[in-house]
């Protein structure tokens, strides 16, 4: 067998698995690693073995030439059990730190067998030592990479949650569609925003759309920007565009910005925005009585 | 098959373009369309572009100038049926086509054109 492989290391974990199982959960205890009150003893140690067991097979097969790389086929029992575990525990709140220094935990129970057993052949105890921390560094970089997928896949899903809910497209009448806009106008959303826009037109075949932004905070010159872009293409379209809700004081940053809104409709209130926009399809709201009046 | 063709109707001349249509098509068009407008003393020309996936910029400056033409021969254009993507590239390519005027369908051109001609 060449020099540079785990052979000690796999002797001591085939021999020895229970004592390196306790003193591993103990070390990780010392370390801060362990949530007893998020894992119960026993759970913490079924884990503990399944990893103990795929790191041993690992090991057996993977370590073969000394070369060591995770991404090896060798290892994709231990990566399978690593996610798992890291997703079970990232479930239950456990930070990323402590995952990892449940990982790197298990340095030292090996360490210190292979120690006793290799006292007279220290380069190979160096050599193995070497070998065992690259493999478990790596390990516990792999957890956090799991980890940080993790929060990215929720970070990803809550985005898109946002945006279907910041870009609702309401009928108001027929021929009439208003689009309430909340918060901040970024090019992404903006882009949401045009897109659905532009769908509802040919859905409801509508002729005006009124965009309000009485729920934007800010106007620069982007967002500026990005409505007059909404608003010409809706004309392209065929529709009238009127933008509603614009408060004093985004009237005067307009100015001072410089922007043109052209031949774009500009409203205060959604009130009046409403009804010009009746009026464009031909219909008006009027007071009860007079509409009995019309009728006799 | 013509990927684009003029059809007169009630003194409009409908355009309707495929989505096929080449660049040789487009000026061919362009040259038909401007006959036929002054044979014909058409009032209006509705360019129906619902079949229309994906525009560039030269169809887009083509569409411009098929306006500009018909209006020194004295006709309105009206560019209707264009989807939400198409719109989109417009847009983003910055071609407003702001001598065009739009419609949804030809209905809604053929009434506007109306509503322009009584008044």
């Amino acid at each position: 067998m060449a020099e540079t492989t785990l052979a000690n290391v796999l002797d001591v974990l085939k021999a020895e698995s229970n004592e390196i199982l306790t003193d591993w959960i103990e070390q990780a205890g010392e370390d801060g690693a362990k949530r007893s009150d998020l894992f119960s003893e026993r759970e913490e140690r079924d884990q503990a073995k399944s990893l103990l067991n795929a790191f041993r097979k690992g090991v057996k097969d993977g370590l073969k030439d000394g070369d060591f790389d995770l991404a090896d086929d060798h290892w994709s029992d231990l990566r399978g059990v690593l996610s798992e575990i890291t997703h079970e525990r990232v479930e239950r709140g456990v930070r990323p730190e402590e995952m990892a220094a449940l990982i790197l935990a298990l340095k030292s129970p090996i360490i210190e067998r292979i120690k006793e057993r290799l006292a007279d052949n220290p380069d190979q105890l160096v050599q193995e030592i070497l070998l065992l921390s690259q493999a478990i560094d790596r390990f516990a970089v792999y957890t956090s990479e799991v980890f940080i997928a993790e929060r990215e896949a929720v970070i990803e899903r809550q985005r898109e949650e946002m945006m279907e809910l910041s870009t609702p497209v309401v009928e108001l009448w027929d021929k009439v569609l208003t689009l309430p806009l909340i918060g901040t106008l970024d090019s992404l959303r903006a882009q949401e925003v045009m897109e659905s826009l532009l769908e509802a037109i040919v859905q409801y075949q509508a002729e005006v759309c009124i965009i309000d932004i009485t729920g934007v905070r800010t106007v620069d010159t982007q967002v500026a920007q990005h409505l007059l872009r909404t608003a010409a293409a809706v004309r392209l379209m065929g529709a009238h565009c009127i933008i509603s809700g614009i408060s004093p004081k985004i009237a005067q940053t307009m100015v001072q910005l410089g922007v043109d809104v052209g031949e774009v409709s500009t409203r205060s209130s959604i009130r009046s925005a409403l009804t010009d926009a009746l009026t464009r399809v031909g219909v008006a709201i009027l007071p009860v009585e007079k509409v009995e009046r019309t009728d006799k | 098959m013509k990927s684009a063709a003029i059809y007169p109707v009630e003194g409009v001349l409908l355009v309707s373009i495929q989505d096929d249509i080449t660049d040789t098509d487009i000026l061919d068009l362009q040259d038909e369309l401007s006959t036929k407008i002054s044979e014909m003393d058409a009032e209006g020309v509705v360019i129906d572009i619902s079949a229309l996936d994906i525009v560039d910029t030269f169809v887009g400056r083509v569409l411009a100038q098929l306006t500009a033409i018909a209006r020194l021969l004295d006709a309105e254009t009206f560019v209707v049926g264009m989807r939400p993507a198409v719109a989109m590239t417009l847009v983003e390519l910055g071609m407003y086509l702001p001598e065009n005027r739009t419609a949804l369908n030809l209905t809604h051109a053929l009434s506007k054109m109306r509503d322009t001609a009584s008044e």
